[in-house]
């Protein structure tokens, strides 16, 4: 099956001539000699994939180009080059109707500081991408009050946003763009304008959302934990350039560049690694009665695995035996050394 | 010289200043004042402009582009100026817009007229659209006051509109609201066009900007004698002249709004899956919908503040009774007209306010009859107060007192005002009589023979001296240009009085406004108070405030720089609140940890703080000062205003006259703003606050 999102070298430089300073660059691009020219690269030779149902995450700190990437994928801005393939078609090629058709049956995007329209309620709001899309108002009402209540929103339909709290003004923008049931999501640092409480919650109700719906997300944050804690696998941005993407666990285990390790250091690395990557597979026949599952993380599982007395066995998807796990390993990871 | 003191002056803003001052006192004191000599007074090599403008628009009135037209009368194809067709064609619009309006609220036959034959409508006597009774237009704004904002908003609407008819002010009234009815909307259209025009393409906002620059700062008067010979006289030509003035701020409102909004709504309303229009009428304007509607707010209040400059072009109302009042020095009389002025301009802008501000409920689960209850009472009050009105024809034998009051049998305390002024007059006489004499003669008359005794070539040197220090070589030669201009036209001499006036109203507006706005932003309330004070004082339109200066000083100088010292002061309180207010917090608790008293807290840290904004309040001062400067003429004064003024009654060469004499004062303004905002600009930068 080919990738829902699929980029090729994809670049975005801003400046008067930006396209002919790439072209003579050949694509290889240094953002210092750009800048000189006047020029200020966003992002700098992007490839990537992302799969049908999937959740990449672009981390990378203010200036790093991760929302100028997002931008270009969704074509709020335009890439100077490259190829970005939206189900196999070229966004970059869409003329201006083509592109509103795919934004209004295929996407949907969330925003830092949620973007709410000020004048429309909460309902109306959410019902705005199914109005401009033709869909009468009674039937957008309704998909709107589903909407409402999926995001937890019931009983305050008739807000204004200046009435509500940034928890729940993100909840609304997070069902406007869900109201067209997208098939990609977008999220720009959704959580980032928020309290780090509210961010946690969110945070849950956000996997919760997407554990049900199942989209293929590009989610933008500057925050590392974050990443971590919602990623299938995650893009480290630097300078517009990706230093690396892949699954959590190997980032931290094996970060590709200084900088990507700067990250890293810090991390606690139970809260990341899964059981896998400490399991002894050696021993498939540890006859326990405790099990856990491989794509266990560790965090989670620590207190049962250390309060047995036995060995305890590791299984599969499948419930089959894979391996067993020595609890001495667990300290380890907890405690160091 | 010394290198070290080269350094010292390219560094030091305050020695290139002092520079500047001996070299203008030196060439004050040393160039000869004699005619002929280039350095006193420049040769009027620039005095063809407005002729040549005369003769521009009277081409295009009656040479350019000649049409054949058919002519009803004679019967036969006439050659006529499509430029004239085409302003005929705008005034019969405007006219008949207005008098429908007019009638529909004030009755009459002439809207009839237009539709049917002259014959028929003298046979059919009855084929009158009877006018409004004052007691259902009462009914109506107290109604429509409870529907924008509650029983406050509808006494003030009430007790507005019941004050008006009783007081036999109603069909002047009307006149002007019928006026203010139909300007308002067309501003609105033309300005939010432009607006969105110039927000979605940024060459027409640069465009924009300095045709916006002079169309504000141009004094009023300078738009009627082209109006006059474009349009003719008429309400229509008040309208016209109200539009280009009333426009500007709509359009700047307009882009102002637009450009506020944050990106990410913009990029939602395009992952939304909006189309250009959509995007636009559905996302764009309903967002900015307050400040556009700020900008209808202005627009109204322009259109009041214009009603008695607009009776010079023939609109009736309000205004042209104040103005006929005002010619015959009867003070009470005036003051009435006014007032009425300016409770409409409340009730209004305390309407549009509340209109602005409220939101729609799209839930409310509604009948017909409530959604539309207060709409089916007015329309039952009218029907039975004009059944009652119409019974009534019979009762009263001339005037039906309730259709409307007449002027001459309304109420009045004209004769208490007259009786106050009297008063006033023989009991302050002689000192109002010696300060009016002792500021004439030791402040104004002395500054203003200083003004006149100035040679051009060091008036050049400090403007462009000081623009070159604020603001680089650019500014200068701009700033220099304007002055030039000026300076090479036979109007130098004039020009020079109106600067002295403004000079002296700025510097004492300034400092009243920056003196009543520290000690009012002190406290939080205090700033509050102080504010809506402005708010209100600025619902005042500008003619007003010469009234009362005028029955205290009489018909000289000083009457017109008090107006204008009162009328500026407002701009610079605000100013002065708002650049205090915006002291960050921490500054005055880092300053009181410090130990600072008071004082030293205001001057050490708030005043410096404040500066830049208070010197844009300063601009603004300067804006206002020239208006009413300018509209001194009115009441005789000798500067520009003057002959602008005068302008209007010289048909042939005033419309040329007008435009340049306005352009001059324009371009004084906006030398001063060029100067301030670019040192506002550096300083905000410098101090960390932009």
């Amino acid at each position: 099956m080919s990738p829902t999102i699929s980029c090729s070298s994809v670049y975005k430089i801003f400046g008067n001539n930006a396209q002919t300073l790439l072209s003579e660059s050949g694509g290889n691009v240094d953002a210092k000699k750009f800048q000189e020219a006047g020029c200020i690269v966003g992002v700098n030779n992007a490839s990537f994939d992302v799969n049908q149902g999937e959740m990449l995450v672009v981390m990378g700190l203010s200036g790093s180009g991760k929302s100028t990437l997002l931008r270009c994928i969704s074509r709020l801005t335009d890439a100077t080059s490259g190829k970005i393939l939206i189900d196999g078609e070229d966004i970059c090629l869409m003329n201006n109707k083509q592109l509103i058709e795919l934004r209004r049956e295929k996407m949907g995007m969330v925003f830092q500081n949620f973007a709410l329209l000020p004048h429309k309620t909460v309902l109306e709001n959410i019902a705005f991408p199914l109005q401009v899309k033709g869909v009468t108002t009674e039937n957008s009402i309704h998909k709107a009050l589903e909407m409402v209540e999926l995001v937890g929103l019931k009983g305050r339909e008739n807000y204004f946003p200046r009435e509500l709290s940034g928890g729940q003004q993100q909840r609304v923008g997070i069902a406007r763009s869900l109201a067209v049931e997208p098939d990609i999501w977008f999220l720009d640092e959704p959580f980032s304008a928020l309290d780090p409480l509210i961010r946690k919650e969110m945070q849950d109700e956000f996997l919760r959302l997407q554990s049900v719906l199942n989209k293929t997300i590009m989610f933008v944050t500057h925050d590392f934990d974050e990443a971590l804690r919602l990623a299938d696998r995650i893009a480290i941005m630097k300078d517009g350039i990706i230093e690396q993407l892949d699954k959590p666990d190997n980032i931290v285990l094996n970060p590709a560049t200084d900088y990507v390790r700067k990250f890293t250091e810090d991390v606690p690395r139970e809260k990341v690694l899964k059981i896998e990557s400490i399991m002894d597979a050696s021993d498939p026949h540890a006859s326990g009665e405790i099990a856990v599952k491989k794509d266990d993380i560790i965090e989670t599982v620590a207190e049962k695995i250390l309060n047995s007395k036995e060995i305890i066995k590791v299984v599969d998807d499948k419930n089959s035996v894979v391996g067993s796990i020595n609890p001495s390993k667990v300290i380890k990871v907890l405690f160091g050394g | 010289m010394d290198k070290n003191y080269l350094n010292i002056i390219r560094s030091s803003k305050l020695a290139q200043f002092g520079i500047l001052l001996i070299v203008f006192l030196l060439l004050y004191n040393l160039v000869p004042h004699n005619e002929g000599n280039y350095f006193w007074r420049l040769p009027s090599i620039l005095a063809f402009i407005p002729i040549k403008l005369n003769e521009i628009i009277y081409a295009a009135l009656y040479e350019w582009f000649p049409l054949k037209v058919w002519d009803p009368i004679f019967e036969m194809y006439e050659e006529k100026a499509a430029f004239r067709e085409f302003t005929k064609s705008i005034s019969k619009g405007l006219l008949f817009l207005i008098t429908f309006v007019r009638e529909l609220l004030l009755g009459g036959d002439k809207i009839i007229d237009v539709f049917v034959s002259d014959a028929w409508l003298k046979d059919n006597d009855w084929m009158t659209w009877p006018a409004l009774p004052w007691t259902a237009a009462t009914v109506g704004a107290f109604l429509l006051g409870f529907q924008l904002g509650g029983i406050r908003l509808a006494l003030l609407g009430g007790i507005g509109s019941l004050y008006v008819s009783i007081f036999g002010n109603w069909v002047p009234s009307i006149q002007t609201l019928s006026f203010v009815l139909i300007t308002t909307p067309i501003c609105f259209v033309l300005g939010l066009s432009f607006g969105i025009w110039g927000y979605l393409d940024r060459k027409v906002e640069t465009a924009l900007q300095p045709v916006l620059n002079v169309m504000q700062t141009m004094p009023q008067f300078a738009y009627l004698v082209p109006i006059i010979a474009l349009f003719g006289l008429g309400d229509h030509a008040g309208s016209i002249a109200t539009i280009v003035i009333a426009t500007p701020p709509m359009i700047r409102n307009t882009i102002l709004g637009l450009k506020r909004i944050s990106p990410e709504v913009v990029e939602a309303g395009l992952m939304s899956g909006c189309t250009k229009t959509q995007l636009l009428f559905k996302v764009l304007i309903p967002t900015a919908r307050r400040d556009i509607l700020n900008g209808v707010n202005t627009v109204i209040m322009q259109c009041l503040a214009m009603v008695v400059i607009a009776s010079f072009v023939g609109a009736k109302g309000l205004g042209l009774n104040l103005k006929i009042a005002l010619n015959s020095l009867k003070i009470g009389k005036a003051a009435e007209a006014g007032f009425c002025i300016v409770l409409i301009a409340v009730i209004l802008d305390r309407f549009t306010k509340a209109w602005a501000n409220k939101q729609v409920d799209y839930f409310e689960n509604l009948s017909f009859f409530q959604r539309y209850k207060l709409l089916i009472i007015f329309g039952t009050s009218i029907l039975i107060f004009s059944i009652i009105a119409f019974i009534a024809n019979g009762y009263f034998d001339k005037i039906n007192y309730l259709y409307v009051i007449p002027i001459e049998k309304g109420f009045t305390f004209a004769h208490y005002i007259d009786a106050a002024v009297d008063w006033v007059w023989e009991t302050f006489f002689y000192s109002l009589n010696s300060f009016n004499k002792f500021l004439l003669t030791e402040v104004l008359g002395p500054m203003k023979k200083a003004y006149l005794g100035m040679p051009v070539v060091a008036t050049l040197t400090l403007t462009m001296g000081v623009a070159y220090i604020i603001g680089g070589i650019r500014t200068s030669l701009l700033v220099g240009g304007m002055m030039l201009f000026i300076a090479m036209s036979k109007y130098w001499d004039r020009a020079l009085i109106t600067m002295y006036m403004a000079t002296f109203a700025v510097i004492m507006a300034s400092l009243n406004g920056i003196i009543v706005g520290s000690i009012f932003a002190q406290t939080e309330r205090g700033s509050k108070i102080i504010l809506s004070v402005c708010d209100f004082f600025e619902t005042f339109p500008s003619f007003v405030y010469l009234i009362p200066v005028i029955f205290l000083f009489n018909i000289t100088d000083t009457s017109v720089l008090i107006a204008a010292i009162v009328y500026a002061t407002v701009p610079a309180t605000r100013y002065t609140v708002w650049g205090l207010n915006s002291v960050p917090l921490s500054l005055h608790e880092a300053g009181t940890m410090s130990g600072v008293s008071r004082i030293q807290r205001w001057t050490n840290i708030e005043i410096p703080l404040a500066f830049p904004t208070i010197m844009l309040g300063v601009n603004q001062t300067v804006v206002f000062t020239l208006q009413m400067v300018i509209l001194g003429a009115l009441i005789g004064t000798e500067d520009l205003g003057q002959l602008i003024f005068g302008a209007l009654s010289r048909a042939q060469d005033g419309p040329g006259v007008a435009i340049t004499l306005g352009l001059f004062v324009s371009l004084m303004a906006i030398s001063v703003d060029v100067i301030v905002r670019k040192w506002a600009e550096e300083r905000k930068k410098a101090l960390g606050l932009a």
